[in-house]
């Protein structure tokens, strides 16, 4: 199945996604280990990195573009980000990062229309064009 | 583009080596801003550095990042509220503006016209002098679409010191990115009142702007604030919504013994010290209880001239300022540990994660006596 995105943030990656309540990268991630922080999370403990992000926005913190360019930087981000609306504080950290380190965590994002078949997914693949892939598994 | 009168940068508090690598790659490039620029929170008390207990590698990667941000031209505030401040921004004026409560703070309670500006970005601005024409510099884009009606019955939900946060908590866990509208806050509401509310808001949400009806600047009445349309969403917050928002930012019951008093999140104005300083007064904190008040340098200087500092210090109260408790070590107890009563819907909503802390929220009143007690004390 195709869906079309908006890019935020170019780049082609395939993986595995996991969707999660929306948290603030600044206080709710720690780019040490790439996991979620924030105790009251309900996806509190899980490791983001390698993962494709699937949650409607960030939310919170203005720090959050920091927050995220330096997981990019230690390798901790997730492999991607796919979100519902357009939130700039994680497109800029990502480009931040790419401009700096030559690492790339794609951004892009999905129109409401296409968001819950988005949300069921367990494997994506991002295309060179403005595509995604979902990739699951015939059931 | 359209061209903004001053900027406020967060982009100063380290999280990392980008953060240095970021702001030394402006630096390299002869980087200067082109307007009036404040700067927030760093990780460093300069006028008392003994309050933060940083290991010497981060200490020094804070203060160069601390460094490049004024020789990039940057006025040393560091203060998350920079609306505190003698120049703040007028009704109507664009600005470009990071730090989530300062950001609510000025569209909402200023009415000056900003985005929810991040790192990085915030500099960028300030350089540029000028930001793009969008979002809430355009006045289509400022009516709410979501109304929440406050309905209780418990006196208690309205407390101001409980109203305004669990307010902003409420609102922020439900509308996303959507301009909320309140009704139901009294014609009375302060600054500090809707600085608390705006702050929480912006953490347990992604709210840049709020309308309260009949309080904030450009809602006069619902009709102006829904620019004469219909709500998409409108939401009760009753008692059971209140006492939900309550336990979630209490993770302490009464009487359990607390380690520490945080106060000053967003930074202590100075009506904020007019009304601790009496409750302070002849009294001191329990022995085992650190009790910390954050606040900008400007402010603390306005209060040295007066008896404020000996009550203050009599007390036992410790004033930090350049930074805040919950994002740089300062309280003794490491992380699982502590047990920290604050008057900060903001600080109960992060400490948790920054700082492996368990927290009470309390107001100023409950905050002094259960550092006196050394145990959470509800009055």
């Amino acid at each position: 199945m195709l869906i079309p995105t908006r890019i935020l943030v170019p780049g082609e990656c395939h993986g595995d996604c996991v969707f999660v309540e929306p948290f603030s990268f600044w206080g709710g991630f720690d780019p040490t280990t790439g996991c979620i922080s924030e105790p009251s999370h309900p996806s509190f403990g899980l490791c983001l990195s390698d993962l494709i992000l699937i949650m409607v926005s960030g939310r919170g913190s203005s720090s959050s573009s920091s927050v995220l360019a330096e997981g990019i930087r230690r390798g901790t981000a997730p492999r991607a980000i796919i979100t519902r609306e357009l939130d700039t504080i994680l497109v800029i950290g990502s480009m931040v990062a790419g401009g700096l380190y030559g690492s790339c965590c794609p951004v892009r994002c999905v129109d409401a229309s296409h968001w819950s078949s988005v949300i069921c997914a367990k494997r994506l693949t991002l295309l060179f064009d403005t595509m995604i892939a979902i990739n699951d598994d015939p059931t | 583009m359209i061209p903004i009168e001053s900027a406020h940068i967060d982009g100063c508090l380290y999280h990392g080596q980008v953060s240095l690598d970021f702001a030394e790659r402006l630096l390299g490039w002869g980087g200067k801003v082109a307007v009036p620029t404040t700067l927030n929170v760093s990780s460093l008390d300069r006028m008392t550095p003994s309050n933060v207990k940083l290991e010497k590698l981060d200490w020094e990667a804070a203060k160069r990042l601390m460094d490049a941000y004024e020789t990039l031209g940057c006025k040393p505030t560091w203060t998350c509220a920079p609306y505190q401040l003698d120049a703040r921004p007028r009704f109507g004026q664009h600005i470009g503006w990071a730090e989530s409560n300062a950001i609510v703070f000025a569209n909402s309670v200023l009415g000056a016209r900003t985005n929810r500006y991040g790192d990085f970005i915030d500099i960028c601005a300030a350089i540029a002098g000028c930001v793009p024409e969008t979002g809430l510099h355009l006045s289509e884009n400022r009516f709410a679409s979501w109304l929440f009606r406050i309905s209780v019955e418990k006196e208690r939900w309205l407390v101001p010191e409980l109203l305004y946060p669990l307010t902003g908590y409420l609102i922020g866990s439900q509308c996303g990115f959507a301009i909320p509208a309140i009704d139901g806050l009294p014609t009375g509401a302060t600054e500090d009142d809707l600085k608390a509310l705006g702050a929480t808001a912006a953490s347990s949400g992604s709210v840049a702007m709020f309308h309260a009806i009949g309080v904030t600047p450009e809602a006069s009445s619902i009709d102006e604030a829904f620019s004469g349309r219909a709500p998409k969403q409108v939401v009760v917050l009753d008692d059971a919504a209140f006492q939900d928002a309550y336990t979630r930012l209490n993770t302490l019951r009464e009487g359990d013994t607390i380690t520490a008093v945080s106060l000053g999140t967003p930074h202590f104005s100075l009506s904020e010290f007019e009304k601790l300083l009496p409750l302070l007064h002849g009294k001191r904190r329990h022995a085992s209880v650190e009790f910390f008040v954050s606040t900008s340098r400007s402010l603390i200087q306005q209060l040295k001239q007066t008896e404020s500092a000996r009550t203050l210090v009599n007390f036992g109260a410790t004033v930090v300022v350049d930074t805040c408790t919950y994002i740089t070590p300062i309280l003794r107890q490491g992380r699982n540990e502590g047990a920290v009563m604050t008057n900060s819907g903001k600080w109960a909503h992060y400490a948790p994660a920054n700082l492996g802390v368990h927290v009470a929220l309390g107001s100023l009143q409950e905050c002094v006596e259960s550092a006196i007690q050394g145990k959470v004390c509800r009055c």
